[in-house]
């Protein structure tokens, strides 16, 4: 992580450092920025297939270019300092459009309620180009860094600091433009707490009823200074909080911007630019998984923010030396932990949730969390006992029943005391014809319907968790590999794990499909789409199951080449099948061919 | 930095203290104080004695302190807990206001309350619809439980 960091940093300063150069020319400006976009494009280069959509992963920086490149470009028009436009546009959450109408709708206006600049019960400074922002604001100019610019109430006396009412003599005073000034202190302990705590990139005037928000380069100075001489913050606090500032901002121009969103992962700070998905009613067609580019655990604490995609275990030539693995790690927490960071970029699911749409996954997970379900199955498999009302489940065939809890006797058919019954019934004379048949309608329905859910949960989960097992077995397996590398004649390459992992690897991708599969079929209307989707549902988990058969055999010194082959032919086919599966269905979205058994946003409602 | 901030504007408040309200600490901890309002005379809070709980939070003055009445009062924006609805208590609060100035717009919101923004919505329909039974029954409540 701080490896990354440290590289943003320069990214960021060089973007600011250009300013400060002012407008020795924009156009290399520009092209850094590409330049920059450029190396971020998907290594994935391959074939892409129709269910794919184009996306390219940005790291921080490379969001941070794009931010620059905005304000670039308002500044450009406006003929404003860059600060300035940064402000103005976070102020609009970065409509380009909207800033520029309005801006030319009334430029003071639209500056003050950006906390650009003070009201001012004057007509407003013309909006003409010429405009010196730069020297009016920014008490707190690089230059003037060392010694921050005092205002005007320290001339007239020691500078009491309203905040802390700190009157130590030679204490200075730090104000934006408005001149409420603040010790240096108060001010950064003011703007960690806004950052830190509340998550606010904007901080305004500590003074009441101000408005002006504070420029970068004063929250820099001020988190930077205090972190110096503030006794009690932590060293580098100022710096982490400024660096947290910076995450803000980029967070604030993701969150605003339709074509970006941020890698859910925890600790990953990637951002993924995908136009094809930008509005909401491409979501009923398409499904866009994306992928951020990287793979594992971002952990704080290691070293690397990334962990290297799969360090192919080096194809030594020769020799059954075995191969350290010391510095690696072994193939299969490279597959667990290793995982790419998929996520979908419609919805807040952070998996790949091919093949079935956003909507629809949505509406199932929201089934699965909800203890309807439950309920359900006792509202049909339990009847209270009438005297203790405890749940009970009937086990046997017999209707006369006791409760194990109070020792009532009663009648399962028409819940009454089974002393009015006598002794020679079965069938209950007190069984009202009617209402007998619609009780039993009303629960055998319900039934089904449960039966169905159970049904199709019970698939999804467990492809779910088998490809979980999956990954257990592989590790064991790999062990044994090894240790027969060791002891039979077989070279490293003749034992090589690596058909093993991808076959691994395929059947994890393709449980997640069958997974969602069961999702997409549970709502699918009945008809002939449907039973060809199932087809090709059947089609792929045969060849998984097998697949996944295979795997499990037990592996011998002699037997590796023959089960390497059959491996790497089986996992050939199933990423066929795969691909149908996926491919056919995204084709249906497209086509609108699927119709569903409830109502689900964006599609027509289902037929009765 | 928020105990010197906090005496001194504990020394303020004795110095130069503001129309109808009092506030000081309750005990040894200067973080927990204790507030009364003197119902403002054009309002029907009016002769009644209004008790509020202040505590400052550590990072006082970069965070508003809690403020929340311990007396009963019918109001649109204080709900049963004595929770109040002010701006400035939550997200306008700036590090620049001190207690005083928070007893103060409290005073100027028991007369003027803001119905559009309500924490108790039935008062604020009463209050919109019905002035004088509002009133009664603030009256009602002034006399029942702060006097």
């Amino acid at each position: 992580m701080s490896s990354d960091y440290e590289f943003s940093d320069e990214e960021v300063d060089n973007v600011f450092d250009d300013d400060d150069m002012d407008m020795q020319d924009q156009d290399s400006d520009a092209d850094s920025g590409m330049d920059i976009l450029d190396d971020f494009k998907p290594t994935t280069t391959t074939t892409r297939k129709a269910y794919d959509l184009p996306y390219e992963s940005l790291t921080q920086s490379a969001v941070e270019a794009l931010m620059a490149a905005d304000v670039e470009h308002i500044r450009g028009i406006f003929g404003v300092d860059a600060s300035t436009a940064s402000l103005l546009l976070r102020h609009l959450n970065w409509n380009k459009e909207k800033l520029i109408e309005k801006y030319m709708d009334g430029a003071s206006a639209m500056l003050v309620a950006a906390g650009v600049t003070m009201p001012e019960p004057e007509p407003a400074p013309s909006t003409t180009s010429t405009r010196g922002a730069g020297a009016i604001r920014r008490p707190t100019r690089k230059t003037k860094q060392a010694s921050p610019a005092p205002t005007s109430k320290k001339d007239d006396g020691a500078f009491v600091c309203p905040i802390c009412f700190d009157d130590t003599p030679g204490l200075t005073a730090l104000a934006l433009d408005c001149g409420h000034g603040a010790c240096g202190a108060c001010w950064g302990a003011y703007v960690r707490a806004k950052i830190r705590d509340e998550g606010e990139h904007a901080c305004r005037c500590m003074a009441e009823g101000c408005a002006l928000v504070a420029p970068d380069v004063f929250i820099k100075d001020v988190l930077l200074a205090s972190s110096e001489d503030d006794a009690m913050g932590e060293d580098g606090e100022g710096a982490a909080t400024y660096v947290r500032f910076q995450e803000l901002l980029v967070r604030h121009f993701v969150a605003c911007t339709n074509h970006l969103k941020f890698c859910p992962h925890p600790g990953c700070t990637n951002t993924v630019s995908c136009p094809g998905a930008a509005g909401r009613s491409v979501l009923t067609t398409i499904v866009p998984t994306v992928s951020c580019g990287v793979r594992g655990v971002v952990s704080s604490i290691s070293t690397s923010s990334t962990i290297a995609p799969s360090p192919a275990p080096a194809t030594v030539a020769g020799g059954k030396k075995p191969i350290s693995r010391t510095n690696s790690m072994s193939a299969s927490q490279e597959l667990a932990r290793g995982k790419e960071h998929k996520f979908c970029f419609g919805c807040p699911i952070d998996s790949d949730h091919r093949p079935v749409v956003c909507g629809v996954a949505a509406l199932w997970l929201k089934k699965c969390r909800d203890d309807s379900e439950t309920a359900n199955w006792i509202k049909s498999n339990t009847k209270e006992c009438a005297k203790c009302m405890s749940t009970i489940e009937k086990n046997g065939g017999c209707n006369h029943m006791t409760c194990k809890k109070c020792k009532h006797e009663f009648c399962w058919v028409c819940m009454g005391p089974w002393s009015e019954h006598g002794t020679a019934w079965y069938s209950c004379n007190r069984y009202d014809e009617k209402g007998g048949i619609d009780a039993r309608d009303s629960q055998s329905k319900s039934r089904a319907s449960l039966e169905r859910y159970l049904h199709y949960y019970n698939r999804w989960a467990n492809h779910e968790q088998s490809a979980k097992l999956a990954l257990d077995l592989f590790s064991k397996t790999e062990k044994k590999m090894e240790e027969m590398q060791v002891t039979s004649a077989l070279t490293w390459i003749e034992v090589g794990v690596q058909f093993m992992k991808k076959a691994v690897e395929e059947v994890d991708k393709c449980r997640m499909t069958l997974k969602w599969t069961y999702a997409m079929a549970y709502y699918l209307a009945k008809g002939n789409q449907k039973d060809l989707f199932e087809d090709n549902q059947r089609d792929l988990e045969k060849a998984v199951e097998d697949l996944s058969e295979l795997l499990e055999s037990p592996i011998e010194p002699e037997n590796i080449p023959t089960l390497r082959q059959k491996v790497t032919d089986k996992t050939v086919y199933v990423q066929k099948r795969n691909t149908i599966v996926l491919e056919d269905t995204a084709d249906g979205f497209l086509e609108d061919r699927w119709s569903w058994n409830v109502s689900v946003d964006g599609f027509d409602a289902p037929e009765e | 930095m928020a105990l010197k901030r906090i005496n001194k504007e504990l020394i303020d408040l004795g110095r130069d203290p503001p129309s109808s309200c009092s506030a000081g600490p309750t005990g040894d901890n200067m973080f927990q104080w204790q507030a009364t309002i003197m119902g403002p005379g054009e309002s029907p809070y009016a002769g009644g004695v209004f008790f509020l709980s202040i505590s400052f939070p550590v990072d006082y003055p970069f965070k508003p302190p809690k403020v929340s009445f311990t007396t009963k009062i019918y109001h649109p924006n204080i709900n049963a807990n004595g929770s109040i609805c002010l701006d400035i208590l939550r997200d306008q609060w700036s590090p620049a206001l001190t207690i005083s100035k928070v007893l103060l717009s409290i005073c100027s919101m028991l007369t003027d309350p803001n119905p559009d923004d309500p924490l108790v919505p039935d008062i604020a329909h009463l209050y919109k619809t019905d002035r004088t039974r509002y009133e009664a029954t603030a009256r009602e409540w002034t006399r029942k439980y702060a006097m």
